[in-house]
């Protein structure tokens, strides 16, 4: 257990704050050990308490800051606390907190970095750290990039240790026993002759001991919640009814709202006529805000029915208006000029290609929208000077300044109160909606707007996920494959992105060659080059991000080798791995689905992926049976290496929706825009995937590895490519673009 | 106009054609059921009718003339054994259709206590799960249905 050798030696430095009526406990900072020169300067300007734990006469509440769209991450964050803290999760309350640069994501800024996640080498480790301090200082309070899970698995169990520990320190001065002879259970800190001191009951004292510097974590053998299935906190409300989301939201002399916005993205309004549209019922007010006009009405309905009222002159796309333009872009970026990367580059290939007989192919994947289910939403009241704001958000410190700056007030006079999310992947990584009401609410002093979009509006002013191309030329040798050369093309999503909150963004965009690049197999050969296509429509980070693309497209090419050098899909990915953990990974999920075993019946065909994406390895098999009717998704085995997993029942759960996310939009799903604007508006026109059409699903967690990860995004990678190479072992037929309805149809 | 809801009454002042969803959620604060996408394509917004799982969206607030049941009431003050299961099998993940879902399987189960996995793919068709709980879902309401059927024998 090396790595939990290095939490130990660190040393802790641990703040706790006297709050009305008891303490706050929070864990603040710490020092690696003593070499590394960029972490000790940071030192100096630490200072703020983050509390994590609250401790008060009337109860404990834990905070969990990482935002929860569904993935159960309030759940895992307060178990986390809980494991340390002594105490059960009915005997808390759980609350998101409010926005704050302490609660800042380090996990996210080290898969910035420009080392592969298995590197985990000196130099790899510094840079990490270097953009650690960064991403402390910028105050990124983000959910996003499957961290939540690497990001508080040590700091949420050291800040449940040191609330123990001092909670412990408290008692004592209470009862005059000595630490040592001192225990913890169940919210309560337990004397030698058994009585129990409830934790609340030691808040005052709490507050004024010293806290607790040195912590030990514990040792796995004795987790009582980490590893075992546990039952989520929002289970029982989100199966009654009861869960409140953003949309959700009600506040006395709350009105609500819609919006009409240009539907060719980031296009001028010239003008629009509203005069149907004021006089309809419950109609308060018809708002110009950015991008188009807002409804401001007593009814979302009756918000809606009047926003459809409205004419529009609109400008045009800043984008080409059909998608063969779109694809051009993409086909003319592969050159030098637009070159944005080349991170791998192994061997020789432009010698090993001069050999002859090169393979080639040319891969394609679509933009497609978000579209969780709950349509984004924000409530905002300003009043007194004061902002509130109600919604559903992964940025909720980006959101806090935008809405200051609209506004005209301090940040700080911003209060983001973070809802629980319908879904989001990465949706809600963007804050427009927020920016708009927050334009509405100024309309209306004093008064709460809720904004609702539509569900059309949603689809149509989703920032999708990027379109990509990739070309792969490959050549194959005495059964092996020899020589692996990719290119991708794609507009930089984390550009896209992070210009819409105003910051630009140097150097390569690591998510243009994400889930390619950093493979861990060791062909002779191997290329991976990423291009930069400009002048495409706006994009966002969508589950998964770079490798929702690129882990098709990469997978299926080597697929393509390996079955053009007559070797055994598992077996040559497995000969051409490095990387134990990634390994043992695929053996798993060969053992699983029985590869080595009979072959599949006529009709039938098996196909396996590999992906690392955020650090975990992921290999999936698919069966499929191909009929006259179409293809038919039987089963799916998925085995991933995530170094630990918190919580079986979850992980499951969330392993069996990436599987089902990846495909369901690798089969049938879009966007396309035709004069400017996105074709599909809803649901009928974005054929998700049904329970009608979802295969078994088996699933194996590996605790090989020596980091934690998390889990939300890279099942998503492997699926498109297993279902293509399935269907290619059942069939002889490559499908080279998606989704992949364009050339087979699924029963 | 008059509907029964959960076995109360209200009153309303709403225009005949504002489909029931949004008498629900905006007129009279229940939020449970839940706006997708207005079109009856995602089943999130289902409600019974006399028992029958119908979609509130598409349904006019002036063609309503049974007794409406919302996830709300669907237990009747305790959780209905469709509601238990879904607890037991931790179904949800971002929890949105849930509602839907559930008030689907419990119209299923009424009518067919004992569906093969075929009805059930069929009943339960046009409600959409963006997370992908749908093999959760197969699981508990066999369960539900195993649970019901052990109570009636």
């Amino acid at each position: 257990m090396s790595r939990l050798g290095k939490i130990v030696r660190r040393t802790f430095l641990v703040g706790s704050a006297a709050i009305a009526g008891g303490v706050a406990f929070g864990w603040y900072m710490y020092r690696r050990e003593p070499h590394n020169p960029l972490l000790d300067d940071l030192a100096s300007g630490e200072a703020a308490i983050t509390p994590y734990v609250k401790v008060t006469a009337d109860g404990v509440t834990l905070i969990t800051p990482r935002a929860d769209k569904g993935q159960g991450i309030y759940s895992a964050q307060a178990a986390l606390i809980a494991e340390e803290l002594d105490i059960e999760l009915d005997q808390v309350s759980v609350d998101p907190g409010s926005p704050s640069p302490a609660y800042y994501n380090t996990a996210l800024s080290q898969e910035g970095a420009p080392f592969m996640s298995t590197d985990e080498g000196w130099l790899a480790e510094s840079a990490r750290g270097g953009v650690d301090v960064l991403m402390k200082f910028l105050g990124m309070q983000i959910t996003g990039g499957s961290t939540s899970i690497p990001d508080s698995f040590d700091k949420l169990r050291i800040a449940g240790a040191v609330a123990r520990e001092t909670l412990k320190a408290a008692a004592a001065k209470k009862t005059g026993i000595a630490v040592g002879q001192l225990r913890t259970a169940k919210g309560a800190v337990l004397l030698p002759d058994g009585t129990e001191v409830k934790y609340t009951e030691l808040a005052e004292i709490a507050a004024t001991v010293e806290p607790v510097t040195q912590v030990r974590l514990r040792d796995p053998a004795e987790w009582r919640l980490i590893g075992k299935p546990m039952q989520r906190i929002d289970i029982a409300p989100k199966s009654t009814g009861k869960q409140k989301y953003g949309i959700d939201f009600r506040i006395d002399d709350m009105l609500h709202a819609t919006v009409k916005l240009n539907p060719r993205q980031g296009g001028a309004m010239n003008g629009f006529d509203a005069s149907a549209a004021e006089k309809m019922r419950g109609v308060k007010k018809i708002v110009p805000v950015t991008g188009g006009v807002g409804v401001i009405a007593d009814n979302t309905w009756r918000a809606i029915q009047a926003a459809n009222a409205i004419t529009f002159d609109w400008g045009p796309a800043p984008y080409p208006a059909g998608m063969e333009g779109h694809w051009d872009i993409l086909a003319s970026s592969f050159n030098e000029e637009r070159q944005d990367s080349r991170n791998r580059n192994d061997g020789d290939v432009d010698t090993a290609l001069a050999e002859g007989n090169v393979i080639e192919a040319e891969y394609r994947a679509p933009y497609l929208a978000h579209a969780p289910l709950e349509p984004i939403s924000a409530t905002v009241r300003i009043a007194d000077g004061k902002v509130d704001v109600w919604t559903g958000t992964q940025i909720p410190r980006f959101t806090q300044n935008n809405v200051a700056k609209i506004a005209g007030v301090d940040a700080e006079k911003v209060h983001v109160h973070v809802a629980m999310m319908g879904g989001s992947f990465g949706h809600r990584l963007e804050d427009e909606v927020v920016k708009q009401a927050t334009e509405l609410a100024l309309a209306m002093p004093g008064v709460p707007v809720k904004l609702t979009y539509s569900r059309e509006e949603d689809m149509i002013h989703d920032f999708p996920r990027q379109i990509a191309m990739a070309r792969g030329r490959g050549h194959v040798k005495d059964g092996k494959v020899n020589a692996f050369d990719l290119g991708i093309a794609m507009p930089s999503v984390i550009v896209s992105q992070m210009g819409r909150q105003g910051f630009s963004v140097p150097g390569p965009d690591a998510q243009i060659v994400a889930g390619a690049w950093e493979q861990p197999f060791a062909i002779p050969n191997y290329r991976v080059t990423g291009y930069r296509a400009e002048g495409l429509a706006p994009v966002s980070s969508w589950r998964s991000v770079g490798a929702s693309t690129n882990g098709f497209f990469h997978d299926c090419f080597l697929d393509e080798l390996i079955a053009a050098a007559g070797a055994d899909p598992l077996a040559e990915r497995i000969r051409l791995c490095w990387h134990e953990p990634s390994r043992k990974v695929l053996q798993a999920v060969g053992e699983m689905s029985g590869w080595n075993g009979p072959k599949p019946a006529p009709g039938k065909g098996r196909g396996v992926a590999f992906c690392m994406s955020f650090g975990v390895a992921t290999a999936e098999i698919i069966e499929v049976t191909a009929s006259d009717a179409g293809i038919a998704i039987d089963k799916v085995w998925v085995a991933a290496e995530v170094g630990r997993v918190v919580d079986p029942v979850n992980f499951d759960n969330l392993v069996k929706g990436g599987v089902i996310y990846g495909l369901g939009h690798a089969m049938n799903c879009e966007i396309t825009y035709a004069d400017g604007m996105a074709e599909q508006t809803n649901f009928d026109a974005y054929p998700y995937m049904r329970i009608s059409q979802c295969p078994q699903i088996e699933v194996r967690g590996l605790e090989n590895g020596t980091k934690i990860r998390g889990i939300g995004e890279p099942p998503v990678p492997p699926a498109a490519a297993a279902l293509a190479n399935a269907i290619f072992a059942a069939t002889g037929k490559r499908i080279r673009e998606m989704p992949f309805s364009k050339y087979v149809d699924f029963i | 106009m008059q509907l029964s809801i959960n076995g109360a009454t209200h009153e309303v002042d709403v225009e005949p054609d504002m489909p029931l969803l949004w008498v629900l959620r905006d007129e009279l604060g229940m939020t449970g059921t839940k706006y997708g996408c207005g079109i009856a394509q995602c089943g999130a917004c289902t409600v019974h009718i006399d028992g029958v799982a119908t979609r509130s969206c598409q349904t006019a607030v002036e063609d309503v003339t049974g007794a409406i049941t919302t996830i709300e009431g669907l237990g009747g003050g305790a959780l209905h054994a469709v509601q238990q299961a879904w607890i037991e099998h931790q179904v949800a993940q971002c929890g949105y259709c849930q509602s839907g879902q559930i008030m689907q399987a419990a119209s299923l189960l009424s009518e067919i206590p004992q569906p093969t996995d075929d009805e059930i793919d069929e009943a339960m068709w046009g409600n959409l799960c963006r997370c992908g709980t749908y093999p959760r879902i197969r699981e508990a309401i066999r369960s539900a249905a195993a649970k019901l059927n052990g109570a009636a024998s």
